[in-house]
């Protein structure tokens, strides 16, 4: 390895909300944090994140949420992975989530919910803490 | 290798984890390459440049749209500009081209420039070679928006698109050395705009200008207008391709073979350029030299810039 990684992350509004003033602030904050980051914009469904996702090859999915359907589109996005062999992409979310909510969540494979609050460093010390960089695609 | 037959069967999971070894320069991505290498030399280029904000996106979206319909796969690579200061880049072209997104037909790959310069990324043609053995027909790369001189598209594209706006700046621009130099065609997109029968108008003089290097090269660039966001101009764009692509591949075996082998060459020499330079810097460092301490010497004036190059290469390339 030459250089080292450069770790490649796809920001994600799933469903019908439109409020993405957050997901842009937190692709900011990704971005100068160093990352490469993938943003499409609202109205995705979990279909198009996951194929986004898979073609982009992202180390982490951050899918941005605010209106409460999270409890279909969090699974399904989870599901998709799985069915892809793509259960690698480390899968976090950000936004209102009801507090009974997040250890489901987290019990299906998301690994980290951030909520109203959460400081932007706090976010990005988290990725590079938690995301080991790609194995070589030859050696796969 | 395993990941050579996943690829060329058309494996989209390999194809992407192999795009990223390659952007991050994993040594072990030029074995793969090599191997791909064989099976290059099928698809069909296209480069769409301009500055940003003219529309390169949406007109890629809506021509990939166009290939889709004649039953074409389409690659894409569209590039975005990297933070100078903290390495990181935010990659939106993709938003303009959601309605691909589940289409296996079509492959998009956003790309960030790492500090390269000439509108396309270090990677891009190694990319291509990817996307060609992968099997797709016709690959289209969109550079980053760009100003006047990044004009590296067109070694690495088949036909050249320079897409353009009404109303951006006299007619000085027009003539101008760089990258008006290079389309094959030229859009002007938002035609609807006011001001797009005067752009017109000097792109046309451009080419009237230029019809001295046409009678060498034997091809007359040809203007569409477009309106991107409606579809409107789209199939015209595609029509002026077409008839791009069936000039080089008709004007006799010479012109084709004169492109792709402008291409190879091209590649060739910042493929030595690039493995030269990192091999010489990496040996530096292990030297009785560091580069830090030719610094400090040049800095300092106990020596010159000109006599420790010549001493570099005196020494590394004998």
């Amino acid at each position: 390895m030459e250089k080292g990684r450069k770790l490649r992350i796809l920001v994600a509004k799933p469903g019908l909300d439109g409020h993405d003033r957050g997901a842009r602030v937190i692709a900011r904050a990704f971005r100068d944090a160093g990352f490469e980051v993938i943003y499409t914009g609202c109205h995705q469904t979990p279909e198009q994140i996951v194929s986004t996702a898979i073609q982009e090859d992202v180390d982490v999915i951050g899918l941005s949420i605010l209106s409460g359907a999270h409890t279909y589109s969090f699974p399904k996005v989870m599901e998709l992975l799985k069915e892809q062999n793509a259960e690698d992409i480390t899968v976090i979310g950000g936004g209102i989530f009801p507090l009974e909510d997040i250890p489901k969540l987290k019990e299906i494979g998301i690994k980290e919910i951030f909520e109203p609050g959460a400081k932007l460093q706090d976010i990005t010390d988290w990725v590079n803490t938690n995301i080991q960089p790609r194995v070589a695609a030859a050696a796969l | 290798m395993e990941i050579v037959e996943r690829i060329i069967a058309g494996d989209v999971r390999s194809t992407a984890r192999l795009l990223r070894d390659i952007d991050d320069e994993i040594t072990s991505a030029r074995e793969v390459l090599r191997e791909l290498y064989a099976h290059t030399g099928k698809a069909y280029i296209i480069g769409f440049t301009g500055s940003p904000g003219v529309g390169k996106s949406t007109l890629v979206d809506q021509l990939a749209v166009r290939y889709r319909k004649e039953g074409k796969t389409v690659g894409i690579l569209a590039v975005d500009p990297t933070s100078p200061f903290s390495g990181g880049a935010i990659l939106g072209d993709r938003i303009r081209m959601q309605r691909h997104f589940l289409d296996p037909g079509v492959f998009i790959r956003s790309l960030a420039t790492r500090g390269h310069f000439g509108g396309i990324t270090r990677s891009t043609n190694d990319m291509v070679t990817v996307l060609d053995a992968m099997g797709k027909d016709i690959i289209i790369i969109e550079t980053v928006g760009v100003g006047q001189d990044e004009v590296e598209i067109a070694n690495s594209a088949h036909s050249t698109i320079l897409v353009t706006v009404p109303g951006m700046g006299d007619d000085i621009q027009a003539i101008k050395a760089g990258i008006m130099e290079i389309g094959n065609i030229f859009v002007v997109n938002k035609a609807e705009r006011e001001g797009s029968r005067k752009t017109i108008l000097e792109l046309r003089n451009l080419i009237e200008i230029g019809s001295r290097r046409r009678e060498t090269n034997g091809w007359e660039p040809l203007i569409v207008e477009t309106e991107a966001v409606k579809s409107r101009g789209i199939d015209k764009l595609y029509d002026a391709i077409e008839k791009h692509r069936a000039y080089l591949l008709s004007a006799g075996e010479d012109k084709w073979r004169a492109v792709v082998e402008n291409r190879v060459r091209i590649q060739l020499l910042e493929a030595i350029k690039d493995q030269a330079f990192r091999t010489i810097v990496k040996r530096l460092d292990k030297g009785d030299m560091p580069l830090k301490e030719m610094v400090r010497r040049i800095v300092d004036k106990e020596a010159d810039p000109y006599s420790l190059v010549r001493e570099i290469i005196e020494r590394e390339l004998g």
